[in-house]
């Protein structure tokens, strides 16, 4: 079993077989691009299978190691690993692509090729991400990915596209521009390796430890998106196309939160608790100001983008409250936001696919007309407003009590976001959905058709499954968040 | 005083060149109907000068010519990535050349000529083959500006490119003298010997130093001497920007590294001053310039500065107080950019030569608008390419920003290395602004894109080496450390 290399599977069936996609050529091929690349993404999850039923749960080591020289000129390894943090991140990607290749089937009638390659490709090089020991290997898929997002909101995007699209680029960038450097500046400081592991062992005295820390926090803190670096998302969601969003809310934005626990944390363990208040602060500043931002918005996918923001607050809150509750809360959150930030994406994708318009003054009375897609978007929005019994709750619940045992005025602003996410979320729902048929073009609304009722059913499952029943999932993480509060629990200095 | 036959074999290379620029001078002169004799002549003789540079390869380093000439490793790498640039420049630029009726033997006789100085240059061991390099070199692509005579533009760029080319050569040789007279000598070794000894005046020395500093970053076009770079670049015909802008900087990287490594190491904390300046100023202005621009070649001359720039960071990352153990590190990773840049470049004026045609110059970045939907391939490709310059991974231009920063950040100046990042970023935005064209924007120019098969082939197999190389840039990465090793 473990002689088959299944994480490069992982990164590389979905990348090699968006080549072969994007090979189909032109249009007329459309058909076949489209079998194919829901071929390629089935294959890409199905390959991530046995990573978690072949993964040790008691075991807080990488598995599932390779390890090859890259470029032993400066001794740079193809590196990879999983531990209980990152794997279920490899999942979670393999899955969506499946449900963004559903999503885009009709919708996209211009490049389909290209827009379906980009998003295998994409696909690919985040597994890379999750995947990756190596601190150069991880950069460069870390700024490999943004090129097929940055093509995807380019091209098959909004009105104000273009601006949104290199905004994101360039906002991401910076970022990961001083990254590069704190990891140069590691690599020299360890005596020559780019391993994450080696450099979770290293010594580093307080000063550097700190400047480090702010670099990592300025990459990871503009991915996640932390307030105040937050304004690319909005733009970047509301001219994406659906299955952008999709892509970049449930996904993308995991990449700076796990760039946290795989990198600022370990490795600057000192700064980290120095720094904690801060990032902190900023954490409940984009929690509660962020959840009154998104109260206001007319326009449902920039309403979501801020509810995004606003839950991946909350993330980067469990994280630095170092205790186990907080941080599986978070992960926890992590997921589950994957999942119903994706379908709450979807759910908008759906109505804009027939009235062309995110506005919720558009919108009124769709139950009357859409009945078996308000039922689905009604669960959705419930598990953004973190409903017991969905997803949404469990995270938030763990992450609210580890809070109380951290701090409780803490906690009390944190618990905030329950009464704030129900209001926006379910405010936004009620005036989509109920009420009286607003105009003509909900008169005229179809129901979901059955590639949309399979991808919004499977989605439903999840979010019921994870809210019910997650201890799969926090099985996975236990011992290795358990490792990771050990290790920061010992100074460096 | 008896007469010494010197050693022949180290300069193989060399003499071979001189003498098929000989023959097909004359040959161009008794078959002047055979159009593609010349351009045939020249490519032979690039790939034969290749073969015999490989075979008369020597491991150790060897002079002379009484030490006017030195035959190593960093030099016949060096000369070998010329051939390999000036034949693919000469092929890239044919095509471009016939529709404007300018395919003349004598140009590709120049490029020889050309090739000719830029293999003096990398091999001088002394002022003086230094300087006849430089003016050969220089010469031939003073005429090879002004080669298409009727054109206003490229006569001025070439009026503007030898006045202002002649006033560096000269800024070179008034410092040539001036370290002449510092140390009494005029090979590198000498000069090395002296300036070690202490027995140079400094203040002499110094000023020497400065003139010598000023020539090279003319000849690299980094800020303070750039000002001929854009107007040049966009004045001479494409296929003769696409040859300025590649081997000559690699020509001039080999003047770096003898004039300041092998003859004034010992002055390497005054020379790296001055290159730090030079190295923050041509990336910050290089970067901010090129946003402006909208002729795409006035873009790349500008982007072009910058990654000098970061050639240079490299070179002054070598010595730290006194402590030289970093210094094959750094100059290995900056001439792994200058060969990156070269590779990259090639690819990025070979796009411009594509889009061209006979009575149309794809000039403005607008003329790559919706080239997704013209040729969803060679969009592609040139996205490859500006994804590379801007750095970003998997392609060579990343590895290439990676070794310098690298270098940057081991000799300890992280200050230069956030100004170079956070320049690189304002960067991306212009590089992003290209493909932003097309892939975003709808075609203004619908015509079928139509080029000699041999530029299509070779401009994708340049784009896929990029790719390629950046997914494993081992192998080019070593070989320049290799070369560099043996000869410091």
């Amino acid at each position: 079993m473990t002689d088959i290399p299944f994480l490069s599977l992982a990164i590389w069936v979905p990348i090699l077989g968006g080549v072969l996609v994007l090979a189909t050529g032109s249009d007329r091929n459309a058909p076949l691009a489209r079998i194919l690349a829901f071929a390629v993404a089935v294959a890409g999850f199905v390959v991530t299978i046995p990573l978690y039923t072949g993964f040790d749960t008691s075991s807080s080591a990488m598995q599932f190691v390779e390890l090859q020289s890259w470029i032993p000129r400066f001794n740079i390894n193809y590196h990879l690993g999983v531990d209980g943090i990152s794997v279920l991140f490899l999942l979670l990607n393999a899955f969506i692509t499946i449900m963004v290749v559903m999503a885009g089937w009709q919708v996209i009638q211009e490049r389909v090729a290209q827009y379906m390659a980009a998003f295998l490709i994409m696909s690919g090089l985040m597994n890379g991400i999750f995947s990756a020991l190596d601190g150069v290997l991880f950069y460069v898929f870390f700024e490999a990915s943004l090129i097929p997002l940055y093509l995807v909101i380019g091209i098959w995007g909004g009105q104000n596209r273009v601006y949104a699209a290199i905004k994101f680029f360039l906002y991401t960038l910076l970022g990961s521009l001083l990254m590069l450097i704190a990891l140069l500046y590691l690599f020299m400081q360890s005596g020559g390796s780019f391993s994450i592991l080696d450099w979770h062992q290293l010594p580093l005295p307080m000063e550097p430890q700190v400047l480090i820390f702010l670099a990592f926090l300025i990459a990871f803190g503009v991915k996640v998106p932390m307030w105040p670096v937050h304004t690319w998302l909005p733009d970047a969601h509301v001219e994406a196309p659906t299955g952008g969003s999709v892509v970049l809310a449930a996904i993308a934005l995991k990449l700076g939160a796990y760039g946290f626990l795989r990198f600022s944390i370990p490795i600057v363990p000192d700064a980290a608790h120095q720094l904690a208040p801060v990032v902190i602060t900023l954490s409940l500043i984009a929690v509660i100001y962020i959840g009154f931002v998104a109260l206001v918005q007319t326009d449902m996918k920039k309403l979501v983008a801020y509810s995004s923001i606003s839950h991946m607050g909350f993330v980067t809150l469990g994280f630095f409250m170092f205790n186990q509750l907080g941080i599986e809360g978070a992960i926890v959150q992590m997921i589950s936001h994957g999942f119903v930030s994706g379908a709450m994406f979807l759910c908008i994708g759906v109505l804009y696919d027939r009235v062309h318009s995110r506005q919720i003054a558009d919108y009124g009375g769709v139950v009357h007309t859409m009945p078996k897609f308000a039922a689905f978007f009604m669960l959705f929005a419930m598990a953004n407003s973190g409903l017991p019994a969905t997803s949404g709750f469990v995270g938030e619940f763990m992450v609210v009590l580890g809070a109380v045992k951290f701090n409780f005025w803490v906690a009390f602003a944190a618990a905030v976001t329950l009464i704030l996410g129900a209001a926006y979320t379910l405010w936004m729902y009620k005036r989509v959905v109920f009420g009286k048929v607003a105009n003509s073009h909900v008169a005229e609304l179809e129901d979901i058709n059955a590639r949309e009722f399979a991808f919004l059913a499977i989605l439903a499952l999840c979010v019921l499954a994870m809210g019910l029943y997650p201890f799969p999932f926090t099985e996975v993480m236990h011992a290795s968040v358990d490792e990771l509060l050990r290790h920061v629990a010992v100074s460096k200095l | 005083m008896n007469f010494v036959v010197p050693d022949f074999y180290p300069a193989a290379a060399e003499i071979f060149v001189a003498v098929m620029a000989l023959v097909i001078m004359l040959a161009s002169t008794f078959a002047r109907g055979v159009r593609w004799l010349g351009y045939a002549l020249t490519q032979l003789t690039l790939i034969a000068a290749a073969f015999v540079t490989i075979f008369t390869m020597q491991g150790e380093v060897s002079y002379t010519f009484s030490n006017l000439f030195v035959s190593d490793l960093m030099g016949q790498f060096l000369k070998l990535v010329i051939y390999f640039s000036m034949a693919v420049a000469l092929l890239y630029g044919r095509g471009y050349l016939a529709d404007r009726n300018i395919d003349k033997p004598e140009y590709y006789l120049l490029a020889l000529l050309m090739t000719l100085g830029m293999m003096v240059m990398v091999t001088a061991n002394h002022m003086l083959p230094m300087y006849i390099g430089l003016e050969m070199m220089s010469l031939a692509l003073y005429t090879m500006v002004a080669f298409d005579r009727d054109s206003g533009r490229s006569t001025e760029a070439a009026m503007k490119y030898f006045v202002l080319g002649a006033l560096a050569s000269g800024l070179l040789l008034y410092g040539m003298s001036m370290v002449y007279g510092a140390t009494g000598s005029l090979e590198f070794t000498g000069i090395a010997q002296a300036v070690y000894n202490q027995a140079a005046n400094q203040t002499v020395l110094l000023f020497g130093l400065v003139f010598l500093v000023a020539g090279i970053a003319f000849k690299l076009g980094v800020v303070p001497f750039h000002m001929w770079v854009p107007d040049v670049y966009q004045g001479a015909p494409t296929a003769v920007t696409l040859v300025i802008a590649t081997a000559p900087k690699l020509a001039a990287f080999a003047m770096a590294i003898r004039l300041l490594v092998w003859g004034l190491f010992d002055l390497a904390a005054q020379w790296q001053t001055m290159l730090m300046l030079i190295a923050v100023a041509s990336i910050v202005l290089g970067n901010l310039a090129a946003i402006a621009q909208q002729n795409i070649k006035r873009m790349l001359a500008y982007s072009g500065i910058s990654h000098m720039g970061f050639v240079v960071l490299g070179l002054l990352a070598g010595v730290v107080d006194g402590d030289r153990h970093f210094a094959l590190n750094a100059y290995s990773s900056a001439m792994f950019y200058a060969v990156a840049y070269v590779i990259m470049s090639l690819a990025s004026f070979g796009m411009v030569i594509l889009l061209s045609r006979a009575g149309f110059e794809a000039e403005n970045i607008d003329d790559f608008k919706g080239l997704n939907k013209r040729s969803p391939w060679f969009a592609l490709m040139m996205m490859f390419v500006m994804f590379s310059m801007a750095g970003i991974p998997f392609f060579i231009g990343f590895f290439a920003k990676l070794s310098v920063l690298q270098a940057v950040v081991a000799a300890g100046y992280f200050w230069l290395a956030v100004v170079a990042v956070i320049m690189s970023v304002i960067g991306a935005f212009y590089y992003l602004r290209v493909v932003k064209v097309m892939y975003f924007d709808a075609p203004e120019d619908t015509s079928e894109i139509r080029a000699p098969a041999e530029l299509r082939v070779l401009l994708s197999a340049n784009g896929l080496a990029i790719a390629a190389l950046g997914v494993a840039p081992q192998m080019l990465m070593s070989l320049c450390a290799y070369a560099l090793l043996a000869s410091l």
